[in-house]
């Protein structure tokens, strides 16, 4: 691998943090310690700070609670575990924060159709769908219930970018980019 | 009656529960992985509560930032403290939100359009 190349595509896409590997809880604790110090360093607006923030925890608690396993059907523990990859840059007035992961296959349909109903609802409307998930919605002890990408979506504004890469019989990879302006 | 004191950490809100005075203050950041399990024992407590409850009882939440699987729980909060209002005792509700965060203020207005409880909405300055 040239490391300088690497260096060069992260500073191109002006990376703040990019992170690939195992999701903890200790792990997602970090990334927002460092994220929150990061804005603060760059005197960015509370606003936007406080935008940013909850946007990021959704996002990687999504991960830590959501993501699939690979390793688990193959039996090859050796090879890949709760692995995931997570990416925040920022350009000039917007943040963007993409995160990649395993999802089997049977889930794809399901997610997508999610996403694309929360893309097809205007403002108004988001907030309603918001409100009738916290009120009737099923949420398991993991929390959710979808209401996380809702919550993301009515935040920021912004559809729900994403894209499924099909890599085997029972896994596609997923990933989500989110735009967060202020 | 038991008292609930449990200290705030970057994740979880400070939260004071004393029963016999009737006062409830949750304050700070709710963003646990888990938070029906952080929320479990104010949940109960409160469960205990509602068959001798103060007149009136007061609640105090001022939240700086907390995530989707926190506002089911502070919903449940909310709703036992319906339950308590709906039996005929008073249930004052104080939601604090920092000025400019209309999100926050925005949170409490769609909790007081889900649960049958007034609202004091209340203001505070940026630290």
């Amino acid at each position: 691998m040239d490391i300088h190349d690497f260096y060069d595509k992260m500073d191109r896409d002006n990376i703040l943090l990019s992170f690939k590997g195992d999701i903890t809880a200790e792990l997602l604790t970090s990334i927002l310690q460092i994220i929150e110090s990061k804005m603060d360093n760059m005197q960015e607006e509370p606003k936007m700070k406080k935008k940013v923030y909850i946007v990021l925890v959704e996002l990687l608690q999504n991960l830590y609670h959501h993501m699939d396993d690979p390793s688990l059907e193959t039996g090859n523990t050796a090879d890949a575990s709760r692995t995931a990859i997570f990416m925040i840059g920022k350009e000039q007035n917007h943040y963007n924060v993409i995160t990649g992961n395993y999802i089997k296959n049977d889930k794809v349909t399901g997610l997508k159709k999610k996403m694309d109903e929360i893309n097809a609802l205007p403002p108004e409307q988001l907030k309603e769908h918001y409100k009738k998930i916290l009120n009737n919605g099923q949420m398991s002890d993991k929390g959710g219930g979808g209401l996380g990408m809702v919550d993301i979506a009515r935040r920021t504004g912004k559809p729900l970018f994403y894209q499924f890469t099909p890599i085997n019989d029972n896994f596609s990879f997923f990933t989500l980019n989110i735009v967060i302006e202020q | 009656m038991e008292i609930i004191a449990i200290e705030s950490t970057p994740k979880t809100p400070a939260i004071k529960f004393d029963a016999k005075k009737g006062r409830l203050e949750i304050k700070g950041r709710s963003i646990p992985e888990n938070s029906v399990e952080f929320y479990k024992p104010l949940v109960e407590s409160l469960e205990q509560y509602a068959s001798s409850p103060n007149s009136p009882t007061q609640v105090d939440i001022q939240l700086e930032y907390f995530n989707t699987a926190s506002s089911k729980c502070i919903l449940d909060v909310l709703k036992r403290l319906e339950s308590i209002h709906r039996q005929g005792n008073q249930v004052i509700i104080n939601w604090y939100y920092e000025e400019d965060d209309e999100d926050m203020r925005e949170a409490g207005e769609d909790y007081q359009a889900i649960v049958n409880l007034a609202f004091n909405m209340q203001q505070v300055e940026v630290e």
